[in-house]
């Protein structure tokens, strides 16, 4: 059963938002499109602080807005948390009354956060006694993301909480954003246009182009779908999601397994077992028709082709499955396609050139 | 050396801070409103709570004078109603300083409003808090230097004002006989010391409270910015 349906219409002057979507449980859903797409828009739509005229907005059974029996929560009464791009913190509070300030507002029996996890969670404890001004902006967005987590939401939206931090400060939240995954029961939104933000921590994808919801599903399950829309995907590839297996001292070198087989990587810091996913871009995946013996490359995968779509007047996307039913995606020449006869179930070598950890 | 009169500054002290409760109890909602409005009727609200800061104060005492006398439409129903005569009384002076001064008060608190923006109203919003505890417990607090200077520009104004008080307020020792009417008094008198020791005593006065609200103002915007 969904954990949150959802289905709003407005327009103003050109933009028009259409959007129906449903989330699970739990877990984070990433909202990605372009800018001016309207996800800020539906996340505030979701939030109650835009009011749509025509609305339906169930959370765990709980109707929040539906236009058609006249129902509107306001956003007071709409039981989330929300963390804006710019933290918006109040400036005439120090940190702890900051956190105070939603947690206070929800009676001590329907608290579902305790105080001390959450400080702990997101390491506020030194940050307490500090006054707004004195914070840098990675602090700033701890304390907010602690605020709206201090408010016991059942929905949590985060809108582009990094877009407005510098690459340091951004490198200091992502941790902690991605073990909300592990903490929190409870659904997340995650509104960004930064696909590598959006794999590193969604669970699922929300994907939006000029108002609409055109795809929603797991990142693996959105990934090589034909009928969607989304030169982008292109450039992203596809996400495996491995396990550490070795490590290599003497070539700085890690090996991870999936079912589909072996990868290395540049060595990383993380115990054998650890999950990692790992993000092998279209563009970097070749196909030959024997196995390469003599390359520089090291990753080297077999499978059969499924599906041939073409991508531009030059360009095709080669969709390959892997032995345990994971999708590879390649991106070659139509040339290359037409060289090599590739055609459905016909046995390849994807060389993939280079694999990013993205978690 | 004859005693100072201090029953015009008294006069003039109370006018001034009951006219500035009033003020702050209904400018408050109308800067809010001018603040946060997109309807239309906005421009002509502003115009005409701008409206004192050009016209000679003669002009609005005459119209108030009109329309508080015995046969204005204000000054008509409320004697109806069985209220005393407003003209030459002390409630109606604090009418008419109200809308002298109002330009005074609702201006810093429209700007003041529309500075603190929305942003802080959400904020508190997805933090559960309903409408008044929003405007209690973040606008007020973040909004009280804004406060403080509506509050002193608006008694401050109601001290120095003359033409108005002249019009509606007459000269009626106790009642109506502000300071600045005190010192125009002693001056046609020519009782020079007398006028001398008012004011100075007034300019020391004036001077004492904007150098507090200033140095306030200075410790608050600090620690907000």
């Amino acid at each position: 059963m969904s954990a949150v349906q959802g289905e709003f219409h407005l327009a103003r002057g050109n933009f028009r938002l259409a959007a129906r979507f449903t989330l699970p449980a739990r877990g984070i859903t990433c909202v990605f499109g372009p800018s001016g797409c309207g996800k800020t828009t539906l996340l505030r739509c979701v939030a109650g602080l835009e009011r749509a005229p025509e609305a339906m907005l169930k959370v765990h059974e709980q109707v929040w807005q539906d236009t058609r029996e006249g129902v509107f929560l306001p956003t007071h009464r709409r039981e989330l948390g929300y963390v804006f791009q710019e933290a918006r913190l109040f400036s005439h509070l120090n940190v702890e009354r900051n956190l105070r300030f939603g947690w206070a507002r929800v009676a001590q029996q329907m608290q579902r956060m305790r105080w001390e996890e959450v400080v702990e969670w997101m390491s506020l404890g030194p940050l307490l006694a500090r006054r707004i001004t004195d914070l840098s902006g990675g602090e700033k967005q701890r304390v907010a993301i602690g605020r709206a987590l201090l408010a016991s939401p059942r929905l949590l939206l985060l809108d582009e909480p990094l877009a407005a931090l510098d690459a340091g400060a951004k490198a200091e939240i992502l941790p902690y954003l991605e073990r909300l995954h592990t903490t929190l029961a409870i659904p997340v939104i995650y509104v960004t246009h930064a696909i590598d933000e959006a794999l590193r921590i969604a669970d699922y994808l929300l994907l939006m182009e000029a108002g609409a919801v055109v795809a929603q599903g797991t990142i693996s399950e959105l990934i090589g779908r034909q009928d969607l829309p989304l030169a982008y995907l292109d450039e992203i590839g596809t996400v495996i999601d491995a396990q550490v297996a070795e490590h290599d001292a003497d070539f700085h070198l890690s090996y991870c397994d999936f079912s589909g087989g072996r990868l290395s990587v540049n060595r990383m810091d993380a115990a054998l077992g650890c999950p990692v996913r790992l993000l092998l871009r279209a563009r970097d995946v070749s196909l030959s028709l024997v196995h390469p013996a003599q390359t520089s490359i090291l990753n080297i995968l077999e499978g059969r082709v499924s599906e041939l779509l073409p991508r531009g007047a030059a360009q095709v996307l080669v969709k390959l499955e892997l032995p345990g039913g994971i999708s590879l995606l390649a991106r070659i020449t139509g040339k290359s396609a037409h060289k090599l006869g590739l055609r459905p179930g016909l046995q390849v070598y994807a060389q993939v050139k280079s694999v990013s950890l993205v978690r | 050396m004859t005693e100072l009169p201090l029953d015009p500054l008294w006069l003039t002290l109370r006018l001034a801070a009951v006219t500035t409760l009033v003020l702050l109890a209904l400018g408050t909602p109308l800067a809010w409103w001018l603040a946060h409005t997109r309807c239309r009727a906005k421009s002509a609200l502003e115009a005409l709570v701008a409206l004192p800061l050009v016209l000679p104060p003669t002009v609005l005492g005459f119209y108030l004078l009109l329309a508080l006398g015995p046969h204005g439409w204000v000054g008509a129903t409320w004697q109806a109603l069985g209220g005393a005569p407003l003209v030459f009384s002390f409630p109606g002076l604090v009418i008419g300083s109200t809308l002298y001064s109002l330009p005074f008060v609702v201006q810093p608190l429209q700007n003041t409003f529309t500075a603190i923006g929305r942003a802080p109203l959400e904020v508190a919003a997805t933090l559960r808090a309903a409408p008044w505890d929003r405007f209690l417990h973040v606008v007020v607090p973040l909004a009280r230097p804004g406060f403080l200077t509506a509050a002193t520009l608006g008694f401050a104004h109601t001290v120095g004002e003359f033409g108005v008080v002249l019009m509606i307020g007459g000269n009626i020792p106790d009642r109506t006989r502000v300071v600045s009417i005190a010192i125009y008094d002693h001056v046609e008198a020519l009782q020079f010391s007398q006028a001398h020791r008012l004011s100075a005593l007034m300019l020391a006065f004036s001077f004492v409270v904007l150098f507090s609200v200033y140095t306030l103002n200075r410790r608050w915007g600090g620690k907000a910015s």
